[in-house]
Parts: C-alpha cells; structure tokens; sequence
C-alpha cells in the first residue's frame, strides 16, 4: 500500500458524548507522518460532527442499516467511482453485518476491507461469552439470558445480588434488588429490545485493550487502556496506556481462539485477587483508538494495510503512560456546508471556519 | 506479578508523582517516601534505608524506623511491594 496516495474511507463520524470511533481513526491514519492519501468520510447523519472537521478530505452521506444491502451496496459504489477509494474501514456495531455483506461487490468495484467474518461477529455476541470463553480457554463472568419481566423475578434462584443487567447491543447497570432489576430490564429492552443478558456482578478494576488480528490467530498488535475519567454514560473520558502481561496474554488467547480479522476492543476485568474475567468483546475500533497510535501502535493503519494485502508495519511495545483526555469543542461552519450536504449528500473540501 | 516487580516498574519523577503502569494508577510521593522508593528498587536493606534517611533528612533515629516500617506496609497493601518489613 502506498501511503502517499491511498484513497481510505471512514465511518462513524458522529462524534458526539456517545462518540463514533471514526474520527479517532481518521486522526490515527493522519497520525502516520509517511500517509498523504486522502479520507473520505462516510456519515449517516448531515449533522454528525465529523462531517464539519477537516479531517476527512471529503464526506458522503450513506444509507442506515435499515435500508437494506442493495442502498448501501449502491450508494459506496458510487462514492467509489467518485473518489476512488480503495480502503472502507467500517467503525459500528450495527453496519458491520451490512458491509461484511455487500464485501466481494466492493471488491469487484476495487475497494477493499478488513472486516471479522460473520462466523466472528456472531461468537463474540454478548449472549454467547460462556461458549467464547470455552473455546478461548478464558475466564467470563457466569451469566444467563433472559427475554420476559417474569424471568426477572427468578433470577435470585441462579444469582445472588448485585448483578449486572445487560442490554443485547449497548448498556449495563448494576442493580441490588430485584426491583433494581426490572427497572433496568424495562429500560434496557425499550432502548435495545430482547434478549437482556444477566451477569454475575464481581468488583474490581475494568480495562479495555484494542487489539487488531491477523485473521490467521495471530495478533497483529494491542494496547491495553484504563479508564481515568468516565461520563455518566460510561464513556472514557479519559485514559492511561498500561502494561499488562495478563491482559495482552488473554488478547493473545482470544485471537488463537477466534482467529479474529481485523479491529476489536476487549473488555477485561481484574478482580480484587488478580485474576482477570474477559466481560465483552466489541467487533471494531473504539473510539479511544487514536490513542493506540499516540503509544507508537497505530492500529488503524494496520488495519489499512491489511485490508490492502500488505503486510503491517511492524508494532512497537505500546507506550505505558502515554494518556488521551477528551475535549469538547464547538466547531464553527455555515449554513452553505450544511446545505451542501442535506442537498447533495456529499460535500467536498471540509474548512472548518 | 509480584510486588517487587512492580515496585521495579513504578515511574517516579523528580517531583515525586508515581506512575504505576501495572494498574494506571498514580501516586504522589514526599521528598521521604521517594527516597525509600528509590533505595528499595536499588534493593537496599530496611536497616540501610534507615540510615540514609537520618543522614539525608538529619532526622531522629526511632521514629523514621517506625515510619520506614510503616512506608512499607502501605506500599504491600497497594501490591507494590513483597519486601518483608521486619516487625517492630
């Protein structure tokens, strides 16, 4: 892969208090002192954030999950022909199932990805940890699944409180009673729907490790992240790069087990005693990814090379201490860019004001 | 990892901020405590600290014992140490 004229497309540019990891990785690829290519930013809102940076060279509008494989299938073929992308890095959750879908059409129209496989994305499924942490030969939490009010009221014959209530997609609270807990399912299920997912609660201290695989069971590189400050919706505000044998070993394990392709995040827990419980894997980029390239690991233009069929530049052993602290700013822009992009869709030559 | 490995690994600057990259967590350290964390990462005696300390900081010989001693237990407490602090 040339990085002076590589074309790469981003998503997840809504950075908001939730934030998208695609600025993170947008910032990570621009991080690379020899990338001179371009970024296309692709965005599903007119008013997300990122499309009002001027980290992505250009942006285009693409369709929700909801609207189907053949709308996104034509609407990225089309920013292909635009701009010649050659490289889509997809950042969310909910559109990996989509892209991972329409993959070979975006080949043959001369873009490539380095996506997990559908096999992947369905094992690291939050209701499926116990079989994840089996096969892995890792420690997870005991949990079991439910999908009825009713079931809450006998979760106290398998659990004993606190326990933690899960949604299938997104959120976790600890609750003490069971009345904590059917407000937690209620609420959980109108936000994401069934199944919830109900955890063995243990104290200790969360890490989370970005981790890229090779998708041969090899790991391409990993840093390893506490949280120092976290907002009222558990997101890192801020956080600290650490050393971790047992944490980079257990990434170690995920990736032999699953043989995993491309980015993910683990989440790890350390117990009070030292031993350390794998709680969930999420299939992408987190949105602290650019801190992996602030610790000499960048991760996203890996990721790139990958998906190019080059090898990756070789990882340095991240930086312990290396800290990101999260900042909040207005960008100020104009009605015309903003027209620009409800009107077209697309918008080209991103100067914040 | 035991504690003497990561007492190994504590980053302490010279305006005793402790940085312990096993947990993320950070520390702030006295002109004293760097001191003894400095000596038991060179692997100094209790006795040596000791010493050190009442030379450098001109202090009285019974109390910074006591304080050594107690230095110690909390740093064990944070898993930062496995030195085994004689008992008084």
């Amino acid at each position: 892969m040339n990085k002076a004229d590589v074309v790469i497309g981003v998503t997840g540019l809504n950075a908001t208090d939730n934030p998208g990891p695609g600025i993170s990785v947008i910032r990570s690829l621009r991080h690379d002192p020899e990338f001179k290519g371009k970024i296309i930013g692709l965005s599903y809102d007119a008013l997300d954030p990122g499309n009002f940076s001027d980290y992505a060279d250009a942006v285009y509008l693409i369709p929700y999950p909801s609207e189907g494989e053949d709308a996104l299938k034509n609407r990225i073929k089309y920013i292909i022909n635009q701009t010649g992308m050659q490289i889509c890095i997809p950042t969310l959750d909910s559109e990996l199932p989509g892209f991972n879908a329409i993959s070979d059409n975006l080949e043959e129209a001369g873009c490539k990805m380095f996506l997990p496989t559908k096999d992947q994305y369905e094992m690291r499924s939050k209701t499926k940890l116990p079989e994840l942490g089996a096969a892995a030969k890792i420690r997870v939490p005991a949990q079991c699944v439910i999908a009825s009010i009713d079931d809450v009221y006998k979760l106290h014959e398998q659990f004993t409180f606190p326990l933690v209530i899960k949604g299938v997609f997104y959120g976790a609270e600890i609750c003490h009673s069971v009345e904590d807990a059917s407000i937690a399912y209620n609420k959980m299920v109108a936000q994401w729907g069934v199944p919830i997912i109900v955890q063995e609660f243990i104290s200790g201290t969360e890490f989370d490790v970005v981790a890229v695989g090779d998708g041969k069971g090899g790991l391409v590189g990993a840093v390893p992240m506490k949280k120092m400050y976290m907002t009222d919706k558990g997101k890192g505000w801020s956080g600290i790069v650490v050393k971790g044998d047992e944490l980079m070993e257990m990434t170690n394990k995920f990736m032999k087990a699953t043989k995993w392709r491309g980015p993910c995040e683990l989440e790890i827990l350390r117990t009070t005693t030292g031993e350390h419980l794998l709680l969930e894997v999420n299939p992408r980029f987190p949105a602290w990814t650019f801190l992996s390239a602030g610790a000499g690991v960048n991760l996203s233009m890996a990721v790139s090379q990958l998906a190019f069929g080059s090898d990756p530049d070789v990882m340095p052993a991240p930086d312990a201490g290396t800290m990101f602290v999260r900042i909040s700013l207005d960008q100020i822009t104009h009605v015309d860019q903003f027209q620009h992009i409800v009107a077209s869709g697309e918008c080209h030559g991103m100067e914040p004001k | 990892m035991t504690g003497n490995v990561r007492l190994q690994e504590l980053a302490v600057n010279e305006s005793g901020f402790v940085f312990d990259p096993h947990t993320g967590l950070t520390y702030t350290a006295n002109e004293t405590a760097r001191y003894v964390i400095e000596q038991m990462k060179a692997g100094s005696a209790v006795e040596n600290i000791v010493e050190g300390i009442k030379a450098e900081f001109e202090a009285d010989g019974r109390d910074v014992y006591r304080h050594v001693l107690e230095f110690i237990h909390n740093l064990q407490e944070q898993g930062l140490s496995s030195l085994e602090a004689p008992v008084e």
